[in-house]
Parts: structure tokens; sequence; C-alpha cells
């Protein structure tokens, strides 16, 4: 008989249908480049780091009215029970951009014409949600580095595991869970920027997985801002 | 003595009274400033800084960030390239400078006859004014301003560029201060490169990197007196030379 | 090249317009065309509007990923070839085509609408491995879905090669005879994915290439007869939890007279 992994209520790591994973954030954790971020949640560990804006080389990808946001993701080969093979997968390709079309409303990229924005997320350990720790991680790199934004963007997953609605999927539940839901969201403007589900649900159920994931993008969106303003209010 | 842009000058004003806010917090209604934008006729912070607010003007100094250019922004750069009849400058920035002939030099100059690496050549550092920037960030340089010129010898270093306006302090106090007890001839340029001449560089180069690091703090000019008098072992420097 | 300002298409979606004058909710005229490619074991040309693609399905006999091993392998490949849109260029795959290639792929495989069981010639060895190659041969906006439709065409239209196994002593041999077609795939669902862009706050669905330039965000939706089976939100902007909520029952809708259209 297999483990199930949701018995009264209560998941597999002792975690309510609707409670976030232990989450940790920092600013400012790289020397070098211009803004950067450490974001943990559970087991699964994100660090951004941020370049420019800058000059853009190659030159032809420069545009004349707005700078570019060049995102990559990528997951390390020690990241994963078995080893991730090195390199830029399909996946990581997808991510990246999904992850750049998420943060791109919340920057005033036309401030900075003819200049590139580089973002690397390095996934330092995966337990589900990378993508959304990712773009966590990314958000407050971006503030950190002064990048002109109108707001940070937050993101969790939610998903179905054995019928129930579960916010922030992680471990056995990623695996074997029925639906996968992750989004970022945008507060100030009450917008979902990146969004993408695999699994069969009904439209009503939908409206739920909606409802519970800003619920725990906007306590994420909480850490994040704390992790930003205690950069500078320790002493 | 070089000094720039006095209206970029914040320094000296209690910290207490400037709010740490995060792209996004709502600062209020009035007039927006740099470091906010303004939507539904609210204004909210664009950058990570401390708000102020003068008058009906709201703003945000931020705490890290490039350098961008702006018109009349005193710049130290160094010379990338020599064209014709221009020089291409870094000017620590995602946009170089470019200083004209007839910016740089008052005297006649036939260019067929003349190499131009004469007045200014590969790897120079000048101390120039930015004259003009278009909307698509073409930046052009000048050097007729009396605090315009080439800087030899001494020591480059590089701070956030946010952070200038401290290292300046209130009407050039901080830059002064440090001068005074170093005997140090200092130039910041607006850009972030700030250059240092003088026997004690080192202890110059301390006081301003101690700035930048505590630049969000209160009772910062006192701090940094307080450092520079332990090092000289309370003898004032009087050496000044600029 | 010069294009239509997005300027101009945001204007008209504010006085519900549209530049090819089609209401918020109305497709492009579709024509799918099946079995186009004679050496596929399924194939299928889609046009939707100007947009062009085809989709062929090659079948080889593979071995199973170690956690199914009953299961058959589907793979999703898209091409965006060079003279599809002056702005492709040749070379390996980038974002866009890995993008599409995997909404694609999603939409096939969260629906089941391919029985992977029924794929496996010997539990743990060998499995019938399914390639979805798609070639985009013509951009007019809206690729996922011409796409998508294409994808699931082929697969309707597919059947399988006929497999002769020779034993040789304790091992067997597999031998494919693509000549000769048999029975077809057991395909047991019909996903159709229907992709809503938002211009100017408006939701509308299938925008061509000049939509898609002044979009503030696309959604698509891999939909079966009642279920969403998979969600893209593709370029950069946001939705409000309302409009998804809208785009989903929009999607359910549409899909199903879409549908009507798969032999």
């Amino acid at each position: 008989m297999e483990q199930k992994l949701i018995v009264d209520g209560k998941r597999l790591d002792g975690r309510a249908l609707d409670q976030l994973r232990p989450i940790e954030a920092r600013a400012g954790v790289l020397k070098n480049a211009n803004g950067s971020a450490y974001f943990r949640i559970g087991k699964t560990i994100a660090v951004a780091g941020i370049f420019g804006p800058r000059e853009v080389h190659p030159k032809h990808m420069e545009e004349a009215e707005t700078a570019i946001l060049r995102c990559k993701y990528n997951m390390a080969s020690f990241s994963t029970t078995e080893r991730n093979r090195p390199g830029p997968s399909r996946r990581s390709k997808e991510i990246s951009k999904v992850m750049r079309e998420a943060l791109m409303p919340v920057l005033f990229l036309e401030n900075f014409p003819k200049s590139a924005i580089d973002l690397h997320v390095e996934i330092l350990q995966a337990d589900a949600s990378t993508r959304c720790a990712a773009i966590n991680a990314a958000s407050i790199a971006l503030a950190d580095a002064g990048i002109p934004m109108k707001d940070l963007i937050a993101s969790c997953s939610v998903g179905i595991v054995e019928g129930h609605i579960v916010l922030d999927v992680a471990g056995k539940e990623d695996t074997e869970g029925d639906v996968d839901l992750p989004i970022a969201y945008y507060p100030k403007r009450d917008l979902i920027t990146l969004l993408q589900m695999d699994g069969m649900v009904t439209k009503e159920q939908l409206k739920q997985l909606l409802e519970l994931a800003k619920k725990g993008a906007m306590k994420i969106y909480e850490i994040q801002r704390q992790a930003l303003k205690s950069k500078y209010m320790e002493e | 003595m070089i000094l720039l842009n006095s209206r970029e000058i914040i320094g000296g004003l209690n910290m207490a009274e400037r709010e740490l806010v995060i792209p996004g917090d709502l600062l209020g209604e009035g007039i927006a400033g740099s470091g906010t934008y303004m939507e539904n006729g609210k204004i909210y912070a664009s950058v990570l800084g401390l708000a102020e607010r003068k008058d009906k003007l709201i703003f945000v100094i931020p705490l890290n960030g490039i350098y961008s250019p702006k018109t009349g922004d005193g710049v130290i750069g160094k010379i990338e390239d020599v064209a014709f009849s221009h020089w291409i400058v870094n000017i620590n920035s995602p946009y170089f400078g470019v200083l004209p002939l007839n910016e740089a030099v008052t005297d006649f100059v036939d260019l067929t006859k003349t190499d131009l690496t004469k007045y200014f050549n590969y790897d120079d550092i000048i101390f120039a004014k930015i004259s003009n920037v278009t909307k698509t960030k073409s930046v052009q340089l000048t050097m007729k301003d009396r605090k315009c010129r080439k800087l030899y010898g001494g020591r480059l270093i590089k701070i956030t560029p946010a952070k200038v306006p401290r290292v300046i302090g209130k009407g050039g106090s901080m830059v002064e201060m440090i001068k005074k007890y170093t005997g140090c001839q200092i130039v910041v340029g607006q850009n972030g490169i700030v250059w240092i001449k003088g026997e004690k560089e080192d202890l110059a180069i301390e006081a301003i990197q101690c700035i930048e690091e505590k630049s969000h703090t209160t009772g910062l000019t006192d701090k940094i007196k307080e450092m520079l008098e332990n090092e000289e072992g309370g003898n004032n420097g009087t050496k000044a030379n600029s | 090249m010069i294009s239509i300002d997005p300027d101009v298409i945001k204007e008209l979606a504010d006085k519900g317009l549209r530049i090819d004058r089609r209401a918020f909710d109305e497709y492009r005229p579709i024509k799918i065309e099946t079995g186009v490619i004679e050496k596929a074991e399924g194939s299928a040309k889609v046009e939707l509007g100007g947009t062009k693609v085809i989709a062929g399905v090659k079948m080889e006999v593979g071995e199973p990923f170690p956690d199914s091993p009953d299961e058959g392998v589907l793979i999703t490949n898209a091409e965006f070839l060079a003279f599809a849109h002056q702005e492709f260029e040749e070379g390996p795959p980038n974002e866009d085509s890995i993008e599409l290639a995997r909404v694609v792929d999603r939409a096939i495989r969260e629906s089941k609408a391919i029985n992977f069981k029924k794929l496996c010639i010997e539990e743990g060895k060998k499995v019938w491995m399914i390639f979805i190659d798609i070639d985009i041969l013509d951009h007019d906006g809206n690729l996922i879905d011409a796409a998508s439709l294409a994808a699931i065409a082929a697969l309707l239209n597919a059947k399988f090669p006929k497999l002769e196994i020779v034993e040789e002593g304790d091992e067997k041999k597999y031998t494919i005879d693509y000549e000769q077609k048999t029975d077809p795939l057991p395909i047991e669902q019909r996903p159709i994915t229907i992709t809503a862009a938002k211009i100017n706050g408006k939701i509308l669905l299938d925008p061509n290439i000049a939509e898609e330039s002044a979009v503030e965000g696309e959604v698509s939706m891999g939909v079966t007869d009642n279920m969403i089976a998979s969600i893209q939100k593709s370029s950069p902007g946001g939705f409000t939890i309302e409009e998804i909520n809208r785009i989903a029952e929009i999607s359910l809708k549409k899909a199903a007279e879409i549908r009507g259209l798969l032999k």
C-alpha cells in the first residue's frame, strides 16, 4: 500500500493544507553583483544575482528605447538526488522565459535605453517550486540592485494532492500530486504575471487554486519586503 | 577644490526623519520626484531607499544603483578611444561619453596635422562635465568649465553612485573634512568615481569607504570625524592644499 | 519591415474592434488537412488565418523511462523555419520554440490524450516512442493554438507501423515495417488549446501577429470536454484572477467548437 500524502488534513511534513514551508530570505548576499538575494523555501534554495543596467553585448541585441532584461535560470548539478546534467536544458530555457515575462511588468526598463539587465538565478537545491523560489530571489535582487520598479513580484505554487487543494507543493507532492500550478503575483495591480499548470481541474477548482495561490504569494511578499529592509536595519 | 552640483547635495540631514522604503510603498500625494512614480494621483517608491519630503516634492534617495548620466553632472572618466575629431570616454555607466574636439581644446587644431593623443591619450583620466544627454542616452562631455581637467597620478576608487551626495556632505562639508584631516586632494565624480591624491591616500580612501558602508545611518559626520581623529592621533592636519 | 503600430491596435480594442474586423471571441478561419506527409505515421497541416504549421508523427521502438516501465514515450519538438518570419534565425531551438513545443506537449500529456499503457511492447524493455515534430511554415500569430491543433490532428491521423518481432535465442529483434500501417493510436482525449490575449484591458481570442505586438500578456489553456488540463501564461504582462476565470470559461466553450473540426 502506498503511503498517503495527506492524513487528517496534515501533509507528510506536518504542514496544514494552506501552509507554506519555512522561508528564509536575504538581500545583498553577493559582493560583485550589483544586486543579489538568497531565497530558501523548505529545501529549495535559490540565489539570484544582477548585473546592470550595463552596455549590451552583442551590440545588435540593443534596443533604442528600452533596457532589455536577460534571465537565466539554472539548476546546479548537485541540486537534485540524481545528478542534473550541466548546461541549459529545454526546461530551464522555458523557465528563464516565463520568469522574465513575470518580472518585466514591474520594471521601468524605459529608464535605461540601449542597456541590458542581466539576471542569473542558480538553484542550489531543488525540492519543488524552484521557479517560484527563483522569481522570489530575482525580485529581491532587482530591488537590491536599485533598479527602478513599480512593485515586487511574489511567487508560489498551489496544487491538488489526493483531491485536496494545497499551498506550496513540495517533496512527494510534486511527483505524485495531480495538479501543480505555479503563479507569480504583482500585488499593487492585483495581477498574475506567471501562470502555468499541469494537471486536470474544473473551472471551479481553478478558482479556488488561484485564490489560495494569491494568499500564499502575499505572505511571501511580506517576507521579501522584510529581507530588503533588514539589510539596512541591522547594525 | 572641486565641488559638484550643489543641487545634489543632501548629506547632513537627520537620517531619523527619513523612512526606509521599498519599491511599491505608498508615499502620499504631491509632486513625484526622483525614485518615485505616480499612479492614480498617488506617489509610490520606485527604488529601495530613503524617502523624503520637501514641501510638496516627494523623492527617494536610492541606496544602490548604477550611474545614469544627467546634464550638468561632473564625472570622472577614462579615455577609451581616440577618434578623428572626438574622444570616447568611459564614465562608469551603461553609456559612454563623447568629448568633441571643440569642447576639449580652445586653440585651433588642424586635424590633418594633429594627433589628438597629444591632448588626451588612451587611459588618461579626466574630470569633465556632461553638457548634454539625449533621450536615447547619447552623452556629450565638455571640458569648458574651470573645474574640468586631466587628473594626473593619484588613485581612483569606485563607490555606489547613489552615495556620492553623502561623500560630499551638506555644502561639501564631508569631503572638506576628509581633505582637512588627510591633506589629500579629492575629486568626487557624480558617477561614483573618486580621485584621491596625497600622502594619506589610504586614510582618505578608508574614510570614503566607511561613508559608503554607513551612508544610511545617523550621525555619520561625527562617526567619520572620530575615525579620522583617531588615525591622526589628535593631530589636525593643516596642509590642505586645494 | 514596417509593421502596424501597436497603439493603433490598442485604440481599436478600446472601441471593441480588431484590425481584421473579428469579434473578440472569434477565431480566424481554421483549415485542417490530415495525412499530408505520406512517410509519417500521422500528419496534419493546420492553417489558422495566415499562420501555417505542419505536425508529423513518427514512431520508433525504444526503452521506457525507469519510472514508467509499462508506458510509451512522447517527445514533442517545434522548429521555427527561417522563412516563416523575418525575425526567425536558423540555429538551435530558442526560448520561443522550446516553450511552444513544451506547451503543446503538456496539453496532450496532462489531458491523458494518449493511453501510454497501450504503447507498451514488453514491460521495462520495449515501448513505442511517439515523436511529434512541428514545423512552423508561416507565422501570423497564435502559434500555440495552431501547433496544438496540428499535433492532436496528426495523432488522430496516425497509425502504428507494422512491428515484427523475431526471437533469436534469448534475444528479441524488433524491426519496423514503415510501409505497412496497422491500427490507429490509442487516443482517448481531444485536447484543444485556446489562447486569449489581453489588449488594453480587453480579452480577445486568437491574436494575430500584429495583435501579439500589442498584448499585455497571453494565456493558453489546453482543455478537454469539461476540464482544463494545462495552462501557460506567455508574453510580459499580467491577468487578474477574474480575468483568468473568465478565460477558463470562454476556453471550454470555444474548444468545443474547434473540436468539431477534428475528424
